[in-house]
């Protein structure tokens, strides 16, 4: 699409584009529909951000005095002024990398739990209760235990009480949707496993795993956004540098613009790691 | 003495108070290198059938023995081609006929395991289709790569469990011309489980027809003594044909088919005592109900099977 192509009032694109979806059934993408309805949806946000901070939320900085206060921080988003003075994108990768980690520890402590809940009926029915009361306790109960828990560890404290919280809040939805992919595993695929009289790895690795990743990756998906919010909880918590601690310290420093500025960064980083999960997972789910 | 012999068996589901029992009496004798076809009905219990020689379910009573051993589990020594195919939709064609010669023949090079899996692909015409994902295949195609497996394992013998019913007609006439020709090149011991007659006669040297269930049973075998190579527009005007058709479709009509059979059911008869609407309802709670006992009773009916 070239710059200078002007776009058609919506007037006249609508019809046009219901009359074509009835002969193809797939409408073509208009750029009234990937970018105009988008930014008038933003608009409408900033007018409303706008009008507050202006009428009856007086404390709300304004969309205008938002940009000024943050403009430092976004168009040198790299750069290191001390240990709370950071550019956005660098506290961002901060809180990514441990996100990471703990993401890590979710997966790899949450796909085998989900296999056994999954393949053994006893052992669903002694943990499954435990895993139900578990699963809806917030992050910010966790934390504290996490804490405590590596007490000893000294300085390294709340990067582990953080990691800890992580893995057991983003943990459940790994857990629960491998339980049951494994459980929608259909009897055919078993029937050949028993025919060829695969072993027990064999069976795991060529039958039970490549049936059960498209429910998995949903787990995967889903366990990446609860990650992603667990994380701003731990570093708020904990005061380490990241997204999370900058905008806890700037609530305290009473630099309210920076709190938008945070939010609408969490916002947008958990927007494009869900984008890429999806991704990952439409590719496993048509195998 | 028979290669697959299956004596006295029976086989039902379900707990005791709604057992219904599938297959009763089931005899048969097969010898080696014969291409025997079961046929009967929908829903008579032929898959539990093959699914017991299989070893996937295990009677109630009787004994199967294949070579004189007794059949207790599954295994690579019978070769069974599922109705639905069974391919593993994330490996190709030939990773999935691989998985099994890999499986079977474990002591042999790879080398020779890859010429073996190719032989196979080669023989149900595939070769050109080697690297694709059974999704990416017709039915007809998927049933071939079924069939191309369960030969791949050199199987004493060939379960095919009604193979082509998922099929259109055309491409099931290719198959059973396929089957036949891949019998005849093996002279497999083969039980060919269908609900389509001249399937069977167009096949087989033997036809069983399989009553209608419940208590389905076999009936008297019918030798197909029509000369092979059997060609399937030239059958169709052969006396012989004609009358085998005849006596298999008389039967499962006949005595297979207008069967009586009782069967168990627990009812559960509701006790409908009236709620006495005169007495004035509480102020706090509800108006106290009256306890309805529901009366269990076992009932035998008779039904037409």
């Amino acid at each position: 699409m070239t710059p200078t192509t002007t776009v058609p009032p919506p007037v006249e694109t609508l019809p046009v584009r219901d009359a074509k979806r009835f002969v193809a059934n797939e409408p073509p993408i208009k750029k009234i529909d990937w970018l105009l309805l988008p930014m008038l949806g933003v608009g409408v946000v900033l007018a409303v951000w706008a009008i507050s901070s202006a009428t009856w939320a007086k404390e709300l900085p304004s969309p205008l005095k938002t940009w000024q206060a943050s403009k430092t921080y976004i168009l040198d988003p790299f750069a290191k002024r001390g240990e709370m003075d950071q550019g956005i994108l660098r506290f961002t990768w901060y809180s990514l990398v441990l996100v990471a980690k703990g993401y890590a520890l979710a997966l790899v402590i949450g796909t085998p739990i989900g296999f056994f809940l999954g393949l053994s009926k006893p052992f669903a029915k002694t943990f499954d209760p435990i895993i139900q009361v578990l699963r809806p306790v917030s992050p910010l109960a966790w934390l504290p235990l996490g804490l405590v828990l590596f007490l000893s560890a000294g300085k390294n404290a709340s990067e582990l009480g953080a990691l800890f919280t992580i893995a057991v809040c983003a943990m459940w939805p790994t857990v629960l949707n491998t339980a049951v992919g494994v459980r929608a595993i259909p009897q055919d695929y078993l029937n050949v496993a028993k025919v060829l009289k695969l072993s027990r790895t064999k069976t795991l690795f060529k039958v039970l795993i490549p049936a059960t990743l498209p429910y998995m990756f949903t787990g995967f998906r889903l366990s990446l956004g609860i990650a992603w919010l667990v994380i701003v909880a731990a570093e708020m918590l904990t005061g380490r540098p990241g997204v999370g601690g900058f905008l806890w310290q700037e609530y305290n420093a009473l630099i309210y613009e920076h709190i938008i500025l945070c939010i609408i960064t969490i916002g947008v980083v958990g927007f494009v790691l869900d984008r890429m999960m999806s991704v990952v997972e439409r590719r496993f789910k048509t195998t | 003495m028979p290669f697959l012999e299956l004596t006295n068996i029976s086989k039902g589901y379900g707990p005791n108070g709604s057992r219904s029992e599938v297959l009763r009496d089931i005899n048969l004798q097969i010898e080696k290198g014969e291409f025997v076809a079961i046929v009967g009905y929908s829903g008579a219990g032929k898959t539990t059938l093959i699914s017991l020689i299989a070893g996937l379910m295990k009677p109630d009573n009787g004994s199967l023995t294949l070579n004189d051993l007794e059949i207790t589990e599954p295994g690579p020594d019978r070769g069974i081609v599922f109705q639905n195919y069974s391919l593993l939709p994330w490996m190709s064609v030939h990773e999935n006929i691989y998985l099994a010669v890999d499986q079977v023949f474990p002591n042999w090079s790879p080398a020779k395991k890859q010429q073996h899996t190719e032989k196979y692909i080669a023989m149900v015409n595939l070769t050109p289709a080697r690297d694709k994902r059974p999704g990416e295949l017709s039915g007809g195609m998927r049933q071939r790569v079924s069939v191309a497996r369960a030969l791949s394992m050199d199987p004493q013998i060939l379960l095919l469990d009604e193979p082509l019913s998922a099929l259109d007609a055309l491409t099931r006439a290719t198959l059973q011309d396929e089957i036949g020709r891949i019998w005849q090149e093996n002279q497999k011991t083969v039980v060919l489980i269908t609900n389509d007659v001249d399937e069977g006669i167009l096949l087989a040297d033997r036809i069983i027809p399989l009553s209608a269930g419940p208590n389905a049973t076999l009936g008297p075998a019918i030798a197909v003594d029509i000369p092979r190579p059997r060609d399937r527009t030239a059958i169709n005007h052969n006396p012989r044909y004609k009358e085998i058709r005849r006596d298999v479709i008389n039967f499962l009509l006949g005595d297979g088919g207008k069967k009586h059979t009782a069967v168990t059911k627990k009812l559960i008869l509701p006790d409908i005592e009236p709620e006495d609407l005169s007495v004035p309802p509480p102020l706090l709670g509800w108006r106290k109900r009256p306890i309805r006992r529901n009366e269990v009773k076992r009932e035998t009916v008779e039904v037409d099977a």
